[in-house]
């Protein structure tokens, strides 16, 4: 196999792996987040301000790391430098 | 369908183009500064005033009350960058549903320099605060150990405000983009949807954390010692 399939068969195998692991991780910790801060809610609805503030903070820096997989996967479909790199030199040659 | 606004080229000269993410930040740019000189042009204190001048003031008030909410004592001082930081996020996201708009945050460049601001605002803030002996003292608390882990986490959260944003911005745009080729009509209605919902949402976001960084940054620490005379004081 040359270098193009090479770099072609193994960023779509990357890219489908990266996403599905990464998004199985913070799914997970969302559901518990959520679910503690809708407990602490029922106890304490005077403080529903500060609890649900600190939830969706929570929320997006958890939700950070899916996206880091998101972005890696993403760029090795649509923005792949190796793949773009050996296209220049074959197009070259 | 690109990765970034950054590819799209309006005009090119030699090293310098405009692309557009650099048109559609100055237009933003452009609508927030003359929208909001032309509707405090007349400032009333009367019951019967422009609706505009109202959810101006609605706003203000309430990126004032979140940041005194987040622990920063005089949110007069901050609300001009923090409140700035949430008006342009949140201005580019709601943008969306014009068409032919892209919005600026999806381009890495342009999360990163808001994120660059952050990580510049948070030591300057910290040194006007507390000084600069003060300030720098504080990488070494709790020992001396944690200076290159306290550095590394500084950078590091700049990097994660940037790739955050970025990675909201350009899924929401990308997933449309796809599904627009795939399921027209529908799909790319609601996947809009979500990504305005997320848009404002990481706007929150990404103040409030700018606003908690500098938080931790500007609390004086002043641990008085526990001595007998400070706990009598305390009980009676």
């Amino acid at each position: 196999m040359d270098n193009l399939t090479i770099i072609a068969a193994t960023s779509i195998f990357t890219a489908g792996i990266c996403t599905s692991l990464g998004a199985i991780g913070p799914a997970f910790a969302e559901g518990k987040a959520v679910a503690v801060a809708l407990s602490s809610l029922a106890q304490q609805p005077d403080a529903s301000a500060t609890i649900t503030r600190t939830l969706f903070v929570g929320l997006a820096m958890i939700e950070s790391t899916a996206i880091y997989c998101l972005v890696i996967s993403m760029i090795l479909i649509f923005a792949n430098p190796f793949w773009n790199h050996f296209i220049s030199q074959a197009a070259g040659s | 369908m690109e990765l970034s606004p950054d590819s799209i080229i309006y005009w090119k000269y030699g090293l310098f183009k405009i692309n557009a993410t650099i048109a559609m930040t100055w237009g933003l740019m452009f609508v927030l500064t003359t929208g909001s000189k032309l509707i405090v042009r007349n400032l009333s204190m009367e019951i019967n005033r422009s609706r505009l001048l109202n959810l101006l003031e609605i706003i203000v008030t309430k990126i004032e009350k979140q940041i005194e909410e987040v622990g920063l004592s005089r949110p007069k001082k901050y609300i001009g960058f923090l409140g700035t930081l949430f008006l342009f996020i949140a201005l580019s996201s709601i943008c969306i549903i014009i068409p032919g708009f892209e919005p600026p945050t999806g381009s890495l460049s342009t999360t990163m320099a808001l994120a660059l601001c952050v990580f510049v605002a948070v030591p300057l803030f910290g040194i006007e605060e507390q000084g600069i002996r003060i300030y720098l003292n504080s990488y070494m608390q709790p020992t001396v150990i944690m200076l290159p882990f306290n550095i590394i986490s500084e950078i590091s959260r700049t990097l994660a405000l940037a790739v955050r944003l970025f990675g909201n911005m350009m899924s929401g745009t990308m997933i449309v983009g796809i599904l627009l080729s795939i399921a027209p009509l529908f799909f790319p209605i609601l996947m809009t949807l979500l990504g305005l919902l997320t848009g404002m949402v990481q706007a929150y976001i990404f103040s409030i954390l700018a606003g908690v960084y500098i938080a931790a940054a500007t609390r004086t620490r002043k641990l008085e010692p526990i001595t007998k005379s400070n706990v009598k004081g305390a009980i009676s």
